[in-house]
């Protein structure tokens, strides 16, 4: 036999993934070994000082464009940058749970090393260049996901939602395989350049074409029920609502980022010539999402449940930027809505858990009366990240949204630009809903809220980012201009 | 080609008939006089009773679940095994860290107490 | 040789199977072993993919997917085991504390 040619493998084009990887082994061994119970927030704390080692090991990774292991795995800025706000997000997250998971009594040293293992499968879908890498780190990230939704263990309802999203997911998974059997078939190759240049270069005959069309179809299937785009969102109020809350904000955030920056190189890598075929269907997708998402908030009378489906309905903003990602504007304004929302939407959890006591669930729009009166700062915080979320200047998600809509209208989208702003404006009714809650209304005796260091951090960290953000963009603008460069055709 | 596929066909014909005919012969053969406790399921002679989900003790699914990962771990070390001599050095260390992190599981396991069969 | 076409039909078979399966079955053991079998369909096609075109690449993908369909059952049994030790049931119409 020839010995067989090894591509030359550069660690360093990984190496954020690789700090949370290992650091994330590393510390599973170190929770059960050495740290005992009842200390477990020293995992927490330890898990965080590796994600923001990660952070710092990409630092000198800007600029750097390469793909290594035969090209599987893609470095660029916009990946990049992308891990940045992965690795933000899981700080965030953990730092929100350090005082909720002995508070609700399930603190177990194995949530700490999870949520790092989940950050991981977003990175690796950020970089993945290849459907089998999108495939891994889709599921590194699902697989995780249920058993961190599971965590309230023996709560029935986290054991329910954990088994309806693994149901779904698992199904969801069997869709994303097969469409990349089918892919295999028509094109010979799994690499998403190899697939985009085998379809560009020659006509591919009807029943190549069949069987692309078929695996595309699939495959976006699967990325649709992972980033929870109508029809196949059903699965998000229950398993949010029943999920304890930080890791329902994680999620909210965290599958819509990894899941869709996967769906833009797979859409712009492999798929480019089929556009006529995907860009209706997508944009219909789109459209349904911001509907179905808005007018589903308006019904809800529970906050938590009515975050969840705002957060459908901005998975349906953040796919306005995916669509037309062919053009300059359209990632930017993916990775800066990505950014935006994971701040306002972790900030507006952040002030959830501050309400929610150990055994009871203060989520009703009711636990909200009069919350200016009872603890002013922690009521103008949450003010500031419905703003956010609504869209109203001056907070960083007036910010985003307008990016993302004139991105479409640019793209040459504009009825679904429209679309969005109409819905835009049935959002402002629900969360200015809760605003008026807050600040017109007489406390009923609810208890006060528990503020605790973590919590604090996360809420003035999310706070301040939005109103900075909001108020002088410049900086984040020339970020997110230099990460798209490298996509942008 | 096809003649292949014919004793394959003829095996499979005469496997099938070896125990079926038999039976069949025996279902003509035999004398029928069924009684109520002929017909009764066969159980020990001692009638059924209760639930037929018995509970399992936990330590039984948690030894399942340890075998089905390290179970399916093995088909990466079986390619690994036959493709040995020509990936070489590159193929050993890539091994020696899947193992690693095989053994970071094992590990784990071990001090939660998976293993043992209390 | 049997022409690739006739696996990728078996397989499509299979997936369908496993998709109905999915959907109109109750028990949650059922429904891993119906998903089971869509991930297996999908393998099928995949090897009979590559043998037609002469490649290994998709038959390490059959490995990789053979282990994540493994560790989405572990995780998934255990959950079950934790729902049956506090519900009693493996029906996942009987588990539906959540509306909606």
């Amino acid at each position: 036999m020839d010995a067989l040619t090894i591509p030359p493998v550069d660690l360093g084009l990984i190496a954020p993934l690789l700090v949370v990887v290992t650091w994330a082994t590393g510390l599973l061994l170190v929770d059960t070994f050495f740290i005992p119970v009842g200390r477990k927030k020293l995992t927490g704390y330890l898990a965080i000082a590796g994600l923001v080692v990660a952070g710092l090991v990409g630092l000198p990774l800007w600029g750097v464009s390469g793909s290594t292991f035969g090209g599987m795995v893609r470095l660029d800025p916009f990946a990049l940058t992308l891990t940045w706000v992965f690795l933000l997000i899981g700080i965030l997250s953990i730092t929100m749970s350090l005082d909720y998971l002995p508070r609700q009594d399930i603190e177990q040293g194995e949530y700490y090393p999870l949520i790092m293992f989940a950050v991981s499968g977003m990175i690796l879908l950020a970089q993945g260049a290849d459907l089998i890498v999108l495939f891994l780190g889709i599921e590194t990230l699902s697989i995780t996901l249920y058993i961190l939704t599971g965590f309230a263990y023996p709560r029935l309802t986290s054991e329910e939602a954990a088994m309806k999203y693994l149901v779904l997911g698992a199904f969801a998974a069997g869709f994303f395989v097969y469409g990349i059997a089918l892919i295999f078939g028509a094109t010979g190759s799994t690499r998403l350049s190899e697939i985009g240049a085998y379809a560009a270069d020659r006509d591919l005959g009807d029943t190549n074409l069949t069987l692309l069309l078929g695996g595309a179809a699939m495959v976006l299937i699967a990325f649709s029920f992972k980033a929870a785009l109508a029809p196949f969102h059903m699965w998000i109020p229950d398993v949010y609502q029943g999920s304890p809350t930080p890791v329902a904000a994680f999620m909210s955030v965290g599958t819509k980022g990894g899941a869709l920056a996967a769906l833009v190189r797979l859409l712009f890598e492999a798929l480019p010539t089929l556009n006529a075929y995907w860009l209706p269907v997508l944009a219909g997708l789109t459209a349904l999402t911001m509907v179905v998402g808005n007018l589903g908030a308006i019904a809800q009378m529970d906050v938590k449940r009515m975050l969840a489906y705002s957060s459908i309905g901005h998975a349906g903003y953040v796919m306005l930027g995916v669509m037309v990602a062919g053009e300059q504007r359209g990632p930017e304004a993916f990775i800066f809505y990505i950014l935006v929302y994971a701040l306002s939407n972790l900030g507006a959890f952040a002030v959830l858990i501050a309400l929610e006591h150990q055994g009871e669930e203060a989520w009703q729009l009711d636990d909200f009366a009069g919350l200016y009166q009872r603890q002013p700062l922690l009521a103008v915080a949450m003010a500031i990240f419905m703003f956010s979320l609504a869209g109203v200047p001056p907070t960083a998600g007036f910010m985003a949204k307008f990016y993302a809509l004139t991105a479409a209208w640019e793209g040459g989208l504009p009825w679904l630009a429209l679309v969005g702003v109409l819905t835009s404006a049935i959002a402002a009714f629900f969360y200015l809903r809760v605003i008026i809650r807050m600040f017109m209304t007489e406390p009923e005796g609810e208890p006060a809220p528990e503020l605790n260091r973590g919590l604090t951090i996360d809420i003035v960290v999310a706070a301040a980012g939005t109103i900075i953000i909001g108020l002088i963009p410049a900086p984040i603008f020339a970020l997110v201009e230099r990460s798209a460069v490298a996509l942008g055709g | 080609m096809l003649a292949n596929y014919a004793i394959v066909g003829i095996f499979l014909v005469a496997a099938i008939s070896f125990p079926l005919i038999p039976l069949v012969l025996a279902f003509f053969l035999r004398p029928k006089r069924p009684t109520p406790l002929k017909t009764s399921t066969y159980e020990c002679g001692l009638e059924a009773i209760g639930d037929v989900h018995v509970q399992f003790k936990v330590q039984y699914y948690l030894y399942a679940l340890a075998f089905v990962i390290f179970d399916i771990e093995v088909i990466f070390l079986y390619p690994w095994a036959v493709a040995f001599q020509v990936v070489g050095l590159y193929g050993l260390i890539a091994a020696t860290i899947f193992l690693l992190m095989l053994f970071a599981g094992l590990l784990y396991e071990w001090r939660k107490g998976a293993l043992e069969w209390v | 040789m049997v022409p690739t076409s006739y696996y990728v039909l078996l397989s499509a078979i299979l997936f369908t199977i496993g998709v109905l399966g999915v959907l109109l079955r109750r028990n949650a053991i059922v429904i891993f072993m119906a998903v089971e079998l869509m991930l297996n369909a999908a393998n099928l096609a995949l090897v009979a993919f590559a043998r037609e075109r002469l490649g290994v690449e998709a038959q390490v993908i059959v490995f990789f997917v053979i282990t994540v369909a493994a560790a989405e059952v572990a995780v998934g049994l255990a959950l079950l085991v934790a729902i049956f030790r506090t519900k009693r049931t493996a029906d996942v119409d009987e588990v539906s504390t959540l509306k909606g």
